[in-house]
């Protein structure tokens, strides 16, 4: 073996603790860069990229079965799947109850044709008794049909999912006939792909089918290009809050290997000049401690890239979640270019640094590694000298001021993973309070039609609004309620159906955040989402007229109310408001809140007998509870937890270099009597200014972005964010905050203070 | 009463039990006001021996016991209060905390043990002026000689009234005047009653300062001699 090559394992094996750090921080910043990465490349298109991986459909078309063999011939396809039979039925679940009507669609297959749907749990099914289902039911439940002959049952055994939404459920076709209403024919369902898939081009596709086909054929056409707004609405919200922490994830992987290489090779300043003492030139200086580095790097890199394979999975199967489209796969390119990077990062910071080290004179770098500057720090460690504080605190408060560069290394680190935590908190906060907002659908108790189950309000076919109040008043543990009817109307200037919501009482403790003006109180007032306001050029304390039925209404906007259902095209009003256009409207639809200490299932169980003869059902609300709020609520968390462990590892590196500089003074100190504890403590005050200073400075500068960030986020998405949305940071979670930077500082000098405890004296003393 | 004994202690560094011991069951007694000079080559046991009387080490076999304490039933933090109690150390080179001053570098052991600083102050001053070195209490080690900061370790051993004073070489990085006056310094604390531990290759500052010699070969008493 080379005299280099001796040196670099000597050096890589004597100097375990750095070692084990450059290891550690290039680890955990790959793993971070690889979850990061990930993230953005699952936030860049979310539905375009999940609809190439499933090849989806351009245009899919449902014919009636009856009226049609064969697949239509349009101009522009290149190509075509199906025909497969299509069925609706509402199935019953036990537990669960009964389950909206699903479209189940009959194929042999998910992964080969158009719409290669994905399976993203479970399995596709088998055999006739099995389905998959989009969503609704857990794995290994069973569906009954029971107004079916004979009941057919059939096993959940998959979760699939379909970018281009062709269907609820999946069997295999052979199970369709038994599936099928007596009497009546199975529809059928086509997909296509097209060279050139424009809205004039679908368009005319559809048109080419109803002219060729028999009249009522065509039951209905789906476009990507609708599906791909509705999807890119849904997400806009999200999209940025997920490249923000892929960013805050690849930021702090680059600051920790640079800090952590760099102060390697400032660590290794003596042992160079020995080396250069030994006759070792300056470019054998530069590769002997580019080698040190890059050994425990490339270790780090290989499993930084298998953990950050391990967490992105399940990362990325929440963030399909949120996207609602099919799980990404890790791209195999973040993997090359995050490996890459880290490598390259390392080899330049170590590069500098040796250079840095190996210009130095011998006898300077000699001296460098043994003490740090005296004259640095004095005044620090002076002044500290007189805080009446036990010395052991005092001592440890001076530390740091030896060493500028490296405490306000230490002081970015902990700064930037302060304010990456304060920011995390204050987005997962915020997004929490938008799903919530955008549910607005928080009261305990929903109360719709027997039968399937629907959500949100259906069209106006409800009981008379008396005698549901008398059944719903009379109920022990009613709290506030309210019902709601729904009726189509017109905006002038607004294309589409704009939905008129009428509600029977205030609704406003539901869940509703308004971004401007108030909840309405009297019949003619109304409040109206943004997307609304901007269609029709309306403002709050203006009047926006509706057309239902050929009626005018006009509505008094007192408030703007933040809401992304319909794409926002709705008006809120009372019931009063829209009668006069739709006397028999009535609510078919109504919500309940409780009162303290009713519970939720036996006043299900009691209202709905009440109401069975109304044709109304009571339920526990679900509609409040979000799977995507779950998921954005796993994402914080871990993203949080790695931004904090990545600053933490930061400040446990300069931890050590402190302290194995100041290994001969802390041998001093124990021979004077320093008890293991008191070593503790001034390992832990050395770090204590700058985690409180980290803290006070990178917490409202976290806020601050914040603050910059959410705005801009509603913008992307065309929504007015509520205040209660940027208003996130309650003083008791800025208590918490404000400290993180503190708690960070300790976490990463724990380990370097529990080595100080235990340091022999004896052999601290022979350190010169 | 002895205030140092060591009985059957042996020590070992080689866990394998392959080579020498660096102490091979040493029995010997120190008795209060005593100055004794511990001799022997390299690799004698010199400094085993006074590390494991400072309590920063501890005996394989037998017992030491210092100023009644058993060091071997010591943890590390009550070692380190036994040494703030009854234990000052000087070192060849004197192991001052460059970044300290001078004064603040002797109140250090009585800070730790929880001393007044007002208090600790005044001891400070009064030692500094004992030693000679009271004009230096605001200078920082480097600037002085390495007989002064020879003095500045000596002040800060006897900061808190040590029971025995224990010297490694401490005149083994000093020109021969410095030395000489380091010599006669610790002397002059033994004459005054304190205990002194002086672990030397210097035959001469052994004659000077001590009352005893203990000469150690290879782990092991070789002789014993009173002067």
């Amino acid at each position: 073996m080379s005299g280099l090559g001796r040196v670099v394992r000597a050096g890589a094996a004597r100097r375990r603790v750095q070692t084990v750090i450059i290891g550690l921080a290039t680890f955990m910043a790959v793993t971070s860069a690889v979850l990061g990465g990930s993230l953005l490349v699952a936030s860049t298109g979310p539905f375009d990229d999940s609809f190439t991986s499933q090849h989806g459909a351009h245009l899919s078309v449902l014919l009636d079965g009856t009226k049609t063999a064969g697949t239509p011939n349009l101009a522009g396809v290149t190509e075509t799947s199906g025909p497969f039979p299509v069925v609706v039925q509402a199935p019953h679940i036990d537990p669960g109850g009964s389950l909206p009507p699903l479209t189940i669609v009959g194929r042999p297959q998910p992964g080969t044709g158009i719409d290669r749907v994905s399976v993203v749990e479970g399995r596709w099914p088998s055999g006739p008794g099995e389905i998959a289902l989009a969503e609704g039911a857990p794995l290994g439940a069973v569906m009954t049909f029971p107004a079916l002959p004979g009941k057919p049952s059939l096993t959940v055994v998959g979760r699939a999912r379909s970018t281009s939404q062709t269907a609820a459920a999946w069997v295999l076709p052979a199970a369709i006939p038994a599936l099928t209403t007596p009497g009546t024919t199975p529809n059928t369902q086509i997909l296509y792909r097209f060279g050139a898939p424009t809205s004039s081009t679908l368009d005319e596709a559809a048109a080419a089918i109803t002219a060729t086909t028999p009249p009522g054929t065509l039951l209905g056409s789906q476009s990507w290009l609708v599906l791909k707004a509705a999807a890119d609405r849904n997400t806009a919200l999200f999209v940025p809050f997920l490249v923000a922490f892929g960013l805050l994830g690849l930021v702090m992987a680059v600051l920790s290997i640079g800090g952590v290489v760099a102060g390697a090779a400032g660590a290794a300043t003596g042992r160079i000049g020995v080396l250069k003492a030994i006759g070792y030139t300056p470019a054998q200086v530069v590769r002997g401690f580019l080698g040190q580095a890059l050994i425990p790097a490339a270790i780090g890199t290989a499993l930084g890239t298998a953990a950050g394979h391990a967490i992105a999975i399940p990362l990325l199967q929440s963030t399909s979640e949120v996207y609602e489209t099919a799980p990404v796969a890790i791209t195999s390119w973040v993997d090359v270019i995050v490996a890459a990077g880290a490598l390259v990062l390392v080899t330049l910071t170590a590069t500098v640094a040796a250079l840095r080290a190996g210009r130095l004179r011998t006898v300077d770098a000699l001296s460098a590694g043994r003490t740090t500057s005296r004259d640095r720090g004095r005044t620090a460690a002076v002044l500290a000298a007189r805080v009446p504080l036990p010395r052991p605190v005092t001592l440890g408060l001076g530390q740091p001021f030896a060493r500028p560069g490296r405490m306000a290394a230490m002081l970015a680190t902990v700064v930037f993973g302060t304010a990456a935590v304060a920011l995390a908190v204050g987005l997962g906060a915020s997004i929490s309070v938008i799903e919530k907002a955008r549910l607005h659908d928080s009261a305990a108790i929903a109360v719709g039609p027997s039968g399937p189950r629907r959500q949100g309000p259906s069209p106006a076919d409800g009981p008379p609004l008396d005698q549901v109040t008398q059944a719903v008043t009379a109920q022990a543990g009613t709290g506030a309620w309210y019902g709601i009817a729904e009726v189509p109307s017109t905006v002038a200037g607004v294309p589409g159906v704009v939905e008129a919501l009428g509600f029977t009482a205030d609704a406003s403790w539901a869940g509703y955040e308004m971004t401007a003006g108030r909840w309405f109180r009297e019949p003619g007032e109304g409040i109206v989402p943004t997307p609304l306001l901007t269609a029709s050029g309306t403002k709050v304390g203006g009047t926006m007229t509706l057309t239902i039925n050929g009626r005018s209404v006009p509505i008094r906007v007192v408030g703007e109310v933040f809401s992304t259902r319909h794409d926002g095209m709705q008006v809120f009003t009372s019931l009063g408001t829209l009668l006069p256009a739709q006397p028999d409207l009535r609510p078919s639809e109504y919500r309940i809140d409780l009162a303290a200490g009713a519970d939720r299932e036996a006043y299900s169980a009691a209202l709905t007998t009440a109401l069975k003869p109304l044709g109304l059902e009571a339920r526990p609300n679900q509609a409040g509870s979000s799977e995507v709020l779950l998921a954005l609520n796993a994402l914080t968390g871990l993203l949080t937890a790695m931004l904090v462990a990545i600053a933490a590892l930061g400040v446990l590196n300069m931890a050590v270099l402190q302290t194995h500089e100041r290994v001969r003074d802390l041998g001093i100190h124990k021979a004077l009597g320093m008890t293991p504890r008191q070593a503790v403590t001034v390992v832990l005050s050395s770090v204590l200014l700058i985690g409180l200073a980290g803290g006070a400075l990178g917490t409202p500068a976290g806020v601050a972005l914040h603050g910059v960030m959410m705005p801009a986020m509603g913008d992307q998405a065309g929504i007015t964010l509520p205040v209660a949305v940027l208003d996130v940071y309650e003083p008791w979670l800025l208590a918490l905050l404000i400290p993180g930077g503190l708690a960070i500082a300790i976490l990463g000098a724990l380990l370097p203070a529990g080595w100080a405890a235990r340091l022999r004296t004896a052999t601290a003393l022979r350190t010169e | 009463m002895s205030i140092i004994e060591f009985r059957g202690v042996s020590r070992r560094y080689d866990e394998n039990d392959a080579g020498p011991p660096a102490l091979d069951d040493v029995t010997l007694a120190i008795e209060p006001g005593e100055a004794v000079a511990v001799l022997g080559p390299s690799g004698s046991g010199k400094s085993t021996l006074l590390n494991l009387v400072a309590g920063l080490d501890r005996p394989d076999s037998g017992t030491v016991t210092v100023a009644g304490v058993d060091l071997g039933g010591l943890n590390e933090a009550a070692s380190a209060r036994y040494r703030r109690a009854h234990i000052g150390m000087i070192f060849q080179f004197f192991h001052l905390l460059d970044d300290l001053t001078v004064a603040e570098n002797v109140v250090l052991p009585a800070l730790l043990a929880g001393q007044q600083r007002a208090e600790a102050r005044r001891r400070c001053a009064a030692l500094l002026e004992t030693l000679g070195i009271d004009r230096h209490a605001a200078a920082y080690p480097s600037k002085l000689s390495g007989g002064q900061r020879q003095r500045v370790a000596i002040a800060r051993a006897l900061m808190n009234k040590p029971a025995v004073l224990l010297a490694d070489e401490p005149t083994g990085a000093l020109d021969s005047a410095s030395g000489e006056d380091v010599g006669k310094l610790l002397t002059e604390l033994n004459a005054e009653g304190q205990t002194l531990v002086l672990v030397t290759h210097d035959e001469s500052l052994a004659a000077r300062c001590a009352t005893r010699t203990i000469r150690l070969a290879d782990g092991r008493v070789q002789a014993e001699a009173a002067r």
